[in-house]
């Protein structure tokens, strides 16, 4: 069980509340398939990811890290029980999507810089430890149905 | 593998960040023993304290080299050969390239911070592979 301190909580809800989902999911989904390529490898019928300007503007990209991002909402609501909040997605990514999980570890390194250039200095470091260890337990959560 | 527009873009970054050296390595170093604390055992000789000199000093040393290295990105092996025998055989900083990830991870953090949305797609992902190309250089002959 991870421990959380009631000054990481404040940090995680208080930046949380400020964040737009839809265009930091795009902005993170997309920075993904633009600075790791290999991972285009699961949307192959996204359509056009030919270059940086396609894959940001891509409808079915921002659409899915829309998903995504919302989807990191449940854990900001869940802190003390993340490895229950992930279990069926988990078993999604491991059986149906076979996402090796160093994926959800690079995407949540993607999701601190986005969040670095919206937020800028108000990013500070307290900010980014707090938010790196959510990103990865996160990222352990949805590794942990693996099998 | 770096592309032409790729060295560009790095360039680019390093000119407009050429006044802010110390400032920018002292804070990437300082975010990286906040965020990351096991990196703080390859300094138990610093003061590790905000402001400290020693991370202003450091964080210069480190951006400095930073900076020399976006100038030889035909040669990166030659430009950093130095300190790629310094990483390997005297600071050890183990596993290789895992710290250094770390490390590669905060500085991107502070160039986000301090260039906000200039920090685009394009940008982020030449700078990515620029660092990940020295951290494999420093790790070179680690054995």
């Amino acid at each position: 069980m991870v421990h959380w301190s009631a000054e990481e909580k404040q940090l995680i809800a208080s930046l949380w509340g400020k964040v737009n989902v839809e265009e930091c999911g795009a902005e993170a989904l997309g920075r993904l398939l633009i600075v790791y390529p290999w991972t285009q490898r699961f949307f192959a019928n996204f359509g056009n990811l030919s270059s940086p300007t396609a894959i940001i503007g891509n409808p079915k990209v921002r659409a899915h890290g829309k998903k995504v991002l919302t989807s990191f909402g449940e854990a900001v609501k869940n802190l003390e029980n993340l490895k229950a909040t992930y279990s069926k997605l988990s078993e999604l990514h491991c059986e149906k999507l076979h996402v090796d999980p160093e994926n959800f570890r690079l995407l949540g390194d993607i999701l601190i810089i986005v969040l670095a250039a919206h937020f800028t200095k108000d990013f500070t470091p307290a900010c980014q430890a707090t938010w790196q260890k959510l990103v990865g337990v996160v990222a352990h959560a949805l590794a942990y149905k693996y099998h | 593998m770096l592309t032409a527009d790729d060295k560009k873009l790095i360039q680019q970054v390093c000119e407009k960040s050429s006044g802010h050296m110390e400032e920018f390595g002292a804070e990437a170093l300082e975010r990286m023993f906040i965020t990351f604390p096991q990196t703080k055992t390859y300094f138990p000789h610093f003061d590790l304290q905000h402001g400290s000199d020693q991370i202003r000093g450091h964080g210069k040393k480190v951006a400095t080299a930073l900076a020399n290295a976006a100038k030889n990105l035909d040669n990166l092996s030659q430009a950093l050969s130095e300190l790629s025998n310094l990483h390997a055989y005297n600071l050890r900083v183990d596993p290789p390239c895992f710290a250094l990830q770390l490390l590669s991870q905060c500085f991107q953090v502070v160039l986000a911070v301090h260039l906000g949305k200039d920090y685009t797609p394009e940008v982020h992902s030449a700078f990515d592979k620029f660092l990940s190309a020295v951290a494999s250089v420093l790790a070179e002959k680690y054995r």
